[in-house]
């Protein structure tokens, strides 16, 4: 089997997931070949054949000459399967590919069985195994899911030129807002979900965080109802972290979420709900109402 | 100008979800429906555009599915789509994201869409798949994942939400197509006079046999939940009695309590 594997790049610098598609293509014992829009400069250290084309004059975003570019690569190697990174560059150019060579796609996959792929679902409650109809196929595989090779080595390096017409226009970056709080340096961290019900009861968490001698955190729909301020965002869009202690306050764990803190020493989950995808990666995980359980254990550090 | 937004019809993702008796997707009864939210960000910028532009634009709200979806076509029309499209067919959940956007495409490939929102995934599914490849069967630009989207004159400037809090700024002309992600604007409540106009809004039932012409490129082999991972304790029980057993587990297993 032979796979061809997606590479990324941003802000002039290749980006470490690269090397989790290697990882990827290595479980399933295929062969591979990387693609990449990137630098010579900063060529993925691994010892393979590697079609490279100039971020400086493709565009580090540019999808319809990307897309163009993979299908002259897929066109001389014949790949049985095209390999993504379930990213904002990989779920944005893999239907694009997979729509212009007719191929079945599998978004987002977490495993592999037997020519099929496994991928969540349902917020990440539920699986889905799915089966590509085609011969060939196209994937996007979840950010974390599958370990990354070490880098080492050098690859054969193919040079693409751009062809074709770009008919979106990349205008440049805006950073990411400065950090008021930097997460990533908390021992303790007490995230508020969407579970907390309203802004009114987030000083609710809050306080559990400073019963701890923590930093408040938020999973996303928190922050985007406007309850608690961007910086202190958890998951794959805001921080990601590893604490000593984690305390999820109400946070069903969807997936943006748990890539985000599931690397964290101790995880303490609280959620009405048991079946919560939360529960996957918590040591603990009290089955309780918020607003009951997080006051009585606030006022129980306290004593 | 003529804008398209289409949407899904979801279940609550609070719910607890079984197999259905083909063991391929979930079981439909006990569980409420409703729009997608990453849709509601479609349908909401779709409306401002319209109010943006003086009421000029058109805004057809198109969903596929069976007769329950006629609930989230409604809301869309009582957030102020003009007009809808319903693409009636029981078995949507067995269509995979290529035969979806195949479908749409043969609804939207002789309308002459200026413009065509779908939210960035949904929520049940979350291939990610249909927007961006409803764009390449009618040969539009797209851009995906916005947190920013203006118009003027024809050209569109949106704010791509990238990883770790970066954002992506691209242009592009219409016609276009663009998915729509979390946070993209507040999409509003339908008031209770908006929610009565729109009971005398059209909605055109089209039978999904005119629309699909497309196999399906990927089978869903089973739905299950997934294996569950061993070591975690679960406490349930008397708050009290709970908070002494997690100070007890915090002090035993983590080295943060003094």
């Amino acid at each position: 089997m032979k796979t061809l594997l997606i590479g990324e790049y941003r802000e002039g610098r290749l980006l470490d997931s690269t090397y989790e598609l290697l990882g990827f293509a290595g479980q399933l014992g295929a062969e591979s070949v990387l693609f990449l829009v990137g630098s010579d400069s900063q060529l993925p250290a691994w010892n393979g054949a590697l079609y490279l084309a100039d971020a400086a004059t493709c565009g580090e975003y540019n999808p319809d000459l990307h897309k163009l570019m993979i299908l002259d690569a897929v066109a001389k190697e014949s790949p049985d399967l095209i390999v993504f990174l379930h990213s904002s560059y990989g779920w944005d150019l893999a239907p694009r590919v997979a729509a212009a060579l007719k191929l079945a796609q599998v978004s987002e996959v977490i495993g592999t069985a037997d020519g099929a792929f496994e991928v969540g679902c349902c917020n990440g409650k539920m699986r889905r195994t799915v089966r590509p109809a085609t011969q060939k196929a196209v994937l996007t595989i979840q950010a974390g899911a599958f370990q990354g090779v070490s880098p080492g080595g050098s690859p054969r390096v193919t040079a693409l030129a751009p062809q074709g017409v770009s008919r979106v226009e990349f205008a440049g970056y805006e950073p990411a807002e400065a950090k008021g709080v930097d997460l990533a340096k908390a021992e303790i961290i007490v995230s508020a979900g969407r579970g907390v019900g309203k802004k009114d009861n987030v000083p609710i968490i809050a306080a559990l965080a400073k019963a701890l001698g923590g930093e408040l955190g938020a999973s996303r729909p928190v922050v985007d109802s406007g309850w608690v301020e961007h910086d202190h965002q958890v998951g794959t869009t805001g921080q990601t972290v590893s604490p000593k202690l984690y305390v999820a306050c109400g946070i069903s764990g969807a997936i943006q979420h748990l890539a985000g803190m599931k690397k964290s020493d101790f995880i303490l989950a609280i959620n009405k709900d048991r079946d919560a995808p939360i529960g996957e990666v918590a040591d603990v995980l009290v089955v309780a109402d918020l607003m009951q359980f997080v006051p009585a254990l606030t006022l129980g550090l306290q004593k | 100008m003529k804008v398209l937004v289409c949407i899904k019809q979801v279940p609550d993702l609070e719910s607890r979800f079984k197999p259905d008796a083909a063991g391929v997707w979930f079981s439909d009864t006990d569980l409420a429906f409703r729009m997608n939210e990453y849709d509601e960000y479609a349908v909401e910028e779709a409306v401002r555009l319209k109010e943006q532009l003086g009421d000029a634009p058109e805004v057809t709200v198109l969903s596929i599915g069976p007769d329950r979806v006629v609930e989230a076509i409604k809301k869309a029309l009582a957030m102020g789509c003009d007009r809808a499209v319903h693409v009636q067919d029981p078995a949507v959940h067995l269509k995979d994201p290529w035969q979806i956007a195949s479908i749409i495409a043969a609804y939207a490939k002789g309308e002459g869409f200026d413009l065509i929102l779908t939210g960035m995934q949904s929520q049940d599914r979350g291939s990610a798949q249909v927007g961006v490849t409803l764009a390449e069967l009618l040969d539009l630009p797209c851009a995906t994942t916005l947190v920013g989207f203006s118009y003027a004159d024809g050209g569109i400037t949106a704010k791509r939400e990238l990883e770790g809090g970066l954002k992506g700024i691209v242009k592009m002309k219409t016609p276009a197509l663009v998915t729509c992600q979390l946070g993209l604007n507040t999409p509003r409540y339908p008031t209770l006079p908006n929610i009565m106009k729109a009971k005398k809004k059209e909605i055109a039932a089209l039978p999904v046999a005119d629309l699909l012409t497309s196999e399906a490129l990927t089978t869903t082999v089973s739905f299950h939940p997934p294996a569950k991972r061993g070591g975690g304790i679960v406490l349930e029980g008397d708050v009290g009695e709970l908070v002494t057993k997690v100070i007890g587990l915090l002090k035993e297993k983590t080295a943060v309590l003094r």
